[in-house]
């Protein structure tokens, strides 16, 4: 065999073990072919056509059922609650599911804006349940399970009757259902490409006029006196230098004070403490996704705990090992797999006044 | 004013004697309780009517009875002791403990967890245009990750010819830019649609940052896959963490080569609360399209409704309708110094600072007034000026003592005027939450201390 027919035999060989493709761009060598059980692995969105949606099935009792069990404590048992997140379920009416327009969305009194009031692709919420819940543990949900909670939540707002059964079969038959389908427009300036026949023009056209533009300025609108304080003192949240400094809004504002005095100079502020090793324990083991410092939000706040069960670690370390509910309240708090070391400086923490 | 070390610093001002006399004090008395805002309203267009008076002003930094300063006069313990030596705090060096007030803080109320919230940038302390990588506003939906950049991968798959993987050693080969850009949450401002809500620059626009990205081009990366640029008309960016978000992004901006995938901020890595070990960089968009841990592209031929395309990130109309795939941040300006919270210590000069940008290219003017919008005069602008990065400005002011409203207003290269809050009101409402960039007023009260205010 002569040389040069080596060279062309080799280069075909390489050819057809993939070699080639990799040759053909300007970056040998970076990057290789996904295996089609890599990409199934982490291709899981589903489109507005339902591409990507995977066959399957759930029932609005089932979906009840795990509604109750991982939905429920930060939505409400009927997605109403605001308590942790904005309310899924409410707004709608069976006229709204006629129309494909959600009336309420015309009204400025109507207080806030449920999920199921603003989604217009039924695809979004299966995607999303899917991809991003429960909060706490993404991406533990079956199909099937998706399915069930989907179909849950849309029995909440009447667009399928409580005995169905959502499948991938009649999802597109219930996408004609959703309230607010036709409530969508891309008719704006706002989109960086031509994809969805937007305008072209802003809807502002300001001048940059330069004198006597406008007659007088007046205020309409500032905070009023009792907000003075309500984000902190103001005087901590600037420099201690500088051509301005913070207001002091830990004290009333003196109005009629001289410039110089109308706040009194920002106090120093204490070294930082040493953060106690419960407090970074309490973000590991997500604590925080239903405990606040000092607010109750799912559970009860920690300074609320602390009150209740001073100096009661052991109690409290067991508390948190087997979860309950009935104490602070109806809904549970599931039992927790901590490192045993981790539930007792937390305990131990709660048990010493929960100090910040 | 104590520092920590219980030196005096800054400036101490005693008050004039005799600042109002007897009639003039019952006089303020009188109109403020006829009520706070016509005091303002009278006050302000008094002061605009009158003209300057001849100033007084105080000396900012007066000499001690004593004949000199005691920080001149008496020799400090870093003028005649032994500092500190290298490679301190573990070879990573920290700011001054004169800095802690500046922080990046959440706003009180705004949400119920840490894990989907909001922190807000100190622009009232920042200088310049970058944004110091550990003062980068924070949004995070289901919490921040730091991610083991050896075992993070990067996925394009679709309308390709080949779908790809990637590890970071692979993609830290490819050829790299390196480019500032600004990223605003497209919710930046959103709480003063209707009203004043908050009363600082950072709580008010603090949801804009500015870094320099180093990264690889994503059109490089689509081409390494074969994509299909003639049918594909989207891609998908999906995140790794356990939100997994994921963004619709028109494919004419990926072939302008300005989107980027990437792992440098600042000279460094990204920092782990902003997208650890990779983020996509789409300059001029809101910062939800910026995708954080970015694990995928997917390239397609049809917008995918996700979640934050078809429940939030939405801009309600007020006809009901809702404006979606809204994604450019218009042009927005913001006086951050004198802004709200703060207080000027006396009458005289003042350097008046803040910073401008546009999701459409570069700013072309920044007009300051000082008078609510009657009266404007043009700024200066400080270099650099770049395409959809932040823009630092400049003006000099010298202040009366009496009351000022503070305003800016940017142009960009298109020619598009930022908006009065008139303007979009009556485009939008007040309900529509996202893309507010209208013009911000600051109140410069007589007593020095600085109100967020709106004006009609």
């Amino acid at each position: 065999m002569s040389k040069f027919r080596k060279v062309v035999l080799t280069a075909a060989l390489l050819a057809a073990a993939g070699f080639a493709s990799a040759q053909s761009t300007a970056y040998p060598g970076v990057g290789r072919p996904a295996t089609p059980k890599e990409v199934a692995a982490w291709d899981i969105d589903v489109r507005p056509d339902f591409k990507g949606l995977p066959a399957g099935s759930g029932s609005v009792a089932q979906g009840q059922d795990l509604w109750e069990a991982k939905c429920a404590h930060c939505h409400g048992v009927f997605g109403e609650s605001n308590e942790v997140f904005s309310p899924l379920i409410g707004g709608t009416t069976k006229d709204d599911i006629k129309t494909g327009n959600v009336a309420n969305l015309k009204r400025s009194d109507f207080p806030g804006r449920t999920t199921l009031m603003k989604v217009g692709t039924v695809s979004t919420l299966w995607d999303y349940i899917n991809r991003a819940m429960p909060w706490t543990a993404p991406k533990s949900l079956k199909p099937d399970e998706v399915y069930a909670v989907t179909a849950y939540l849309l029995s909440l707002a009447d667009v399928v009757p409580e005995n169905f059964v959502l499948t991938d079969k009649n999802i597109a038959e219930v996408q004609k259902r959703m309230p607010n389908r036709n409530g969508m427009t891309t008719k704006h300036a706002m989109w960086a490409g031509k994809e969805f026949n937007g305008t072209a023009k802003p809807d502002t056209a300001n001048v940059a006029c330069m004198k006597d533009c406008i007659p007088e300025a007046k205020v309409a609108s500032m905070l009023p006196d009792y907000a003075r304080n309500a984000h902190g003192n103001l005087a901590d949240q600037n420099r201690l230098v500088g051509q301005q400094h913070g207001a002091n809004t830990a004290v009333p504002e003196n109005k009629s004070a001289p410039v110089g005095e109308a706040a009194a100079a920002p106090a120093a502020k204490p070294a930082a403490k040493v953060a106690d090793p419960a407090l970074a324990l309490l973000g590991k083991h997500n604590c925080t996704a239903c405990h606040a410092q000092n607010t109750k939000v799912v559970g009860p706040s920690f300074n609320d705990i602390a009150k209740k069960y001073s100096s009661k670690a052991d109690y409290l370390a067991g508390k948190i090992k087997s979860g309950g509910s009935g104490v602070w309240g109806a809904i549970p708090m599931p039992a927790q797999t901590a490192p045993e070391a981790d539930i007792k400086t937390i305990a131990n923490w709660l048990a010493a006044g929960a100090a910040k | 004013m104590k520092t920590p070390d219980g030196i005096q610093s800054g400036r101490v001002q005693k008050a004039p004697e005799n600042f109002l006399d007897r009639d003039g004090i019952s006089t303020v008395i009188a109109e403020s309780k006829a009520g706070r805002r016509n005091f303002i309203r009278s006050a302000f267009a008094a002061a605009a009517a009158g003209a300057a008076a001849p100033m007084v002003l105080a000396q900012g930094n007066p000499v001690p009875t004593e004949g000199g300063d005691p920080n001149i006069l008496n020799l400090p313990e870093h003028a005649t002791g032994l500092g500190q030596g290298v490679a301190a705090n573990n070879g990573y060096g920290v700011p001054s403990k004169f800095e802690s007030n500046v922080q990046r803080r959440q706003s009180p109320g705004l949400t119920q967890t840490t894990q989907a919230s909001v922190s807000f940038a100190p622009l009232q302390s920042l200088f310049g245009i970058v944004t110091p990588s550990g003062l980068h506003f924070e949004r995070h939906h289901q919490g921040w990750w730091d991610i083991d950049p050896s075992k993070h991968r990067f996925m394009i798959n679709g309308m390709v010819k080949t779908p790809k993987v990637f590890t970071m050693d692979e993609i830290m080969r490819l050829p790299s830019v390196s480019r500032f850009h600004f990223i605003e949450c497209g919710a930046n401002t959103a709480v003063e649609w209707g009203n004043v809500a908050v009363p600082t620059v950072q709580y008010t626009h603090g949801m804009v940052s500015c870094s320099e990205f180093t990264g690889v081009p994503l059109i490089t990366l689509l081409q390494i896959a074969g994509a299909d640029f003639k049918n594909a008309k989207f891609i998908l960016a999906e995140g790794g963490d356990g939100s997994s978000m994921t963004r619709t992004i028109p494919m004419s901006l990926i072939l302008s080569g300005e989107v980027l995938v990437a792992y440098g901020q600042n000279g460094e890595m990204l920092r782990p609360e902003n997208g650890y070990p990779l983020r996509l960089i789409v300059p001029g968009i809101q910062g939800v399209s910026w995708v954080k841990y970015l694990r995928r592209i997917e390239v397609g031929d049809m917008p995918y409704a996700a979640k934050d395309e078809a429940v939030h990130y939405m801009d309600l109309m007020p006809d009901g309708q809702h404006r979606q795939y809204t994604n450019i941040q218009e042009c927005k300006s913001v006086v951050t110094t004198p802004s709200g919270g703060q207080v000027l210590l006396d009458k005289g000069f003042y350097n008046i600072t803040g910073l401008a940008w546009s999701g459409r290219g570069k700013i072309q003017k920044v007009d300051v007034s000082v008078d609510g919008g009657r009266n404007w005069r043009q700024a200066r602008l400080e270099t650099p000026v770049l395409s959809k990065a932040l823009t630092r400005f400049n003006i000099d002011w010298v202040w009366d003592g009496k009351p000022a409203i503070i305003q800016s207003r940017a142009t960009d290269e298109t020619g598009f005027v930022q908006p009065t809050y008139k303007h979009l009101r009556a485009a939008r409402g007040t309900r529509s939450i996202y893309h507010n960039n209208a013009i911000q007023s600051w109140l410069v009260q007589e007593n020095g201390e600085v109100k967020n205010v709106q004006v009609s």
